[in-house]
């Protein structure tokens, strides 16, 4: 088994128009032992972007860590917030830099630029970066949740409808799943502020 | 020559593979049915077609990674499994409760699988590990218990059916049959209770449980198991015991399929979706810590 799916994930970020949206499920397992229902994949950095990471628990709280020590550091520095294109500039350079000792974290970046047009990126673990228009997925469910963005996902969706796509693209991959699911997070990023919710998911 | 090559045998179709019984001589001449495929009698040991290697069964064990001990590396078939099943007897009889998930790897490849295999209206065995092998043979020790009793005019007692089935296990040792079964039923005897698994290993015992949850299991089991439950009881026992193993086991989850032996035989309970229990318990869970 693969050390990307030692714990288990299932993350996706989505685009709307003039929002974008990113969900993940709560599990925290040990390979088929789910350990906890609450756990924590999606980060804010900003009011405007947020990162998801999907991989080996221990890399996504370190990497979350080390993110918000670049951000704040950048927010001092520069006296202006982080937009989405530098964040992921900035995390793609941090994971290459352990190009042979690599954190075992795919990660995705929603949010919105100057100009308040969505930006989706995600990469692998060693920063490779793949930038998309219209849905960004990882985790153990990966093909899972390209098949069900793939069906669900149209263009200019407004933060409403983008909600709906998100939650049902998710709670529709975790099901066929093992290693993800019980409950989800679905955050909606638009100019006027951040909307969060909880998804109900199954138990088992 | 000429004469001995018409007589062709079931060697025509062979592809690489010998019977498992090479002894058999019933070969046959053209023009007198040779063309028909032997008849089918699966299930008596010898009947399968084998590996065309010195030692088949090591052949399998190398080749096919299964349950029995084997490992899961390296071999270029790997079989699916993960299942929490479980069977207790008390004073009413027994209980035979089961999850519904089949896995393959980390993809649930169905949510609605029968893991409870009614071998006859007094008779049931469980299914965990291959499903194929566990429907296969436990279909098998059906015809078997049939044959038995239109030959004794009796029926079978849940121990000699038990054996039937060990005996089989214990013929395709080291094959790399992956099979974990509880057969239980009311016979003369009373109720019976039974573990049979693919190493030949042959249990009679109070209470078992099988599969990647059955640890989960375990712990509810050996926390609220009494020989006195009432059926009511007991059917809420079964049910809880699977439900904290499809909670937290990743293999294991949809539906609880329950049911009870009784002396006349067994019943169907129910089929409950683990997820609607979660909600039920939490409730009961509430309500027993708002009023202590």
């Amino acid at each position: 088994m693969s050390i990307l799916e030692y714990n288990g994930a299932a993350i996706i970020g989505m685009a709307g128009k003039d929002c974008v949206g990113i969900a993940s499920d709560n599990r925290l397992g040990i390979q088929y032992q789910t350990v906890a229902m609450d756990f924590k994949k999606i980060f804010k950095m900003n009011d405007r972007l947020f990162v998801g990471l999907a991989g080996l628990a221990t890399d996504v709280q370190t990497l979350d860590q080390l993110l918000r020590f670049r951000m704040s550091l950048y927010e001092l520095r520069e006296e202006r917030e982080m937009t989405p294109r530098v964040f992921t500039n900035l995390l793609s350079n941090m994971l290459y830099e352990k190009r042979f000792g690599p954190y075992f974290c795919e990660p995705i970046i929603a949010g919105l630029d100057e100009k308040g047009a969505p930006h989706l990126a995600t990469m692998d673990l060693i920063g490779a970066q793949a930038l998309a228009k219209d849905f960004v997925v990882a985790g153990t469910c990966e093909g899972n949740l390209y098949g069900m963005c793939e069906t669900l996902w149209k263009p200019d969706m407004d933060k409403e409808v983008l909600f709906e796509t998100l939650a049902q693209a998710l709670l529709a991959s975790v099901d066929r799943d093992a290693l993800s699911g019980w409950g989800g997070v679905v955050h909606i990023i638009t100019k006027e502020g951040v909307i969060s919710r909880e998804l109900k998911g199954r138990q088992d | 020559m000429f004469g001995s090559s018409l007589v062709i045998g079931d060697d025509i179709l062979d592809i690489g593979s010998h019977k498992f019984d090479a002894g058999r001589t019933d070969q046959r001449a053209i023009g007198s049915g040779a063309m028909i495929p032997a008849r089918l009698a699966l299930g008596e040991p010898g009947q399968f077609d084998v590996p065309d290697v010195p030692d088949p069964a090591h052949f399998c064990r190398n080749n096919f990674a299964s349950a029995c001990g084997n490992g899961d590396q390296g071999q270029s078939v790997k079989f699916a499994k993960g299942t929490t099943t479980l069977a207790f007897k008390f004073d009413g009889g027994i209980i035979v409760s089961v999850d519904s998930r089949s896995t393959m790897g980390a993809y649930i490849a169905s949510g609605t699988v029968k893991k409870v295999i009614e071998i006859n209206p007094f008779l049931l065995g469980t299914m965990a590990g291959g499903a194929a092998d566990c429907s296969f043979w436990e279909r098998n020790l059906g015809t078997q218990c049939r044959m038995y009793e239109l030959r004794n005019k009796k029926r079978i007692t849940v121990a000699a059916a038990s054996k039937l089935l060990a005996n089989t296990m214990n013929s395709y040792r080291g094959y790399g049959l992956s099979m974990g079964t509880m057969i239980t039923g009311w016979d003369g005897t009373g109720p019976q209770l039974y573990y049979v698994d693919n190493d030949g290993t042959r249990l009679h015992g109070r209470y078992f449980s099988v599969g990647s949850g059955s640890t989960y299991a375990y712990g509810v089991l050996d926390t609220y198991y009494r020989t006195d439950l009432t059926v009511d009881e007991a059917i809420d026992l079964g049910k809880r015991a699977i439900y904290h193993a499809c909670h937290r086991d990743a293999m294991s989850g949809s539906i609880n399929n329950l049911y009870h032996v009784t002396r006349d035989g067994w019943v169907k309970i129910h089929a409950i979706d683990v997820n609607d229990m979660h909600y039920e318990y939490l409730e009961e869970k509430r309500n027993a810590m708002a009023s202590s």
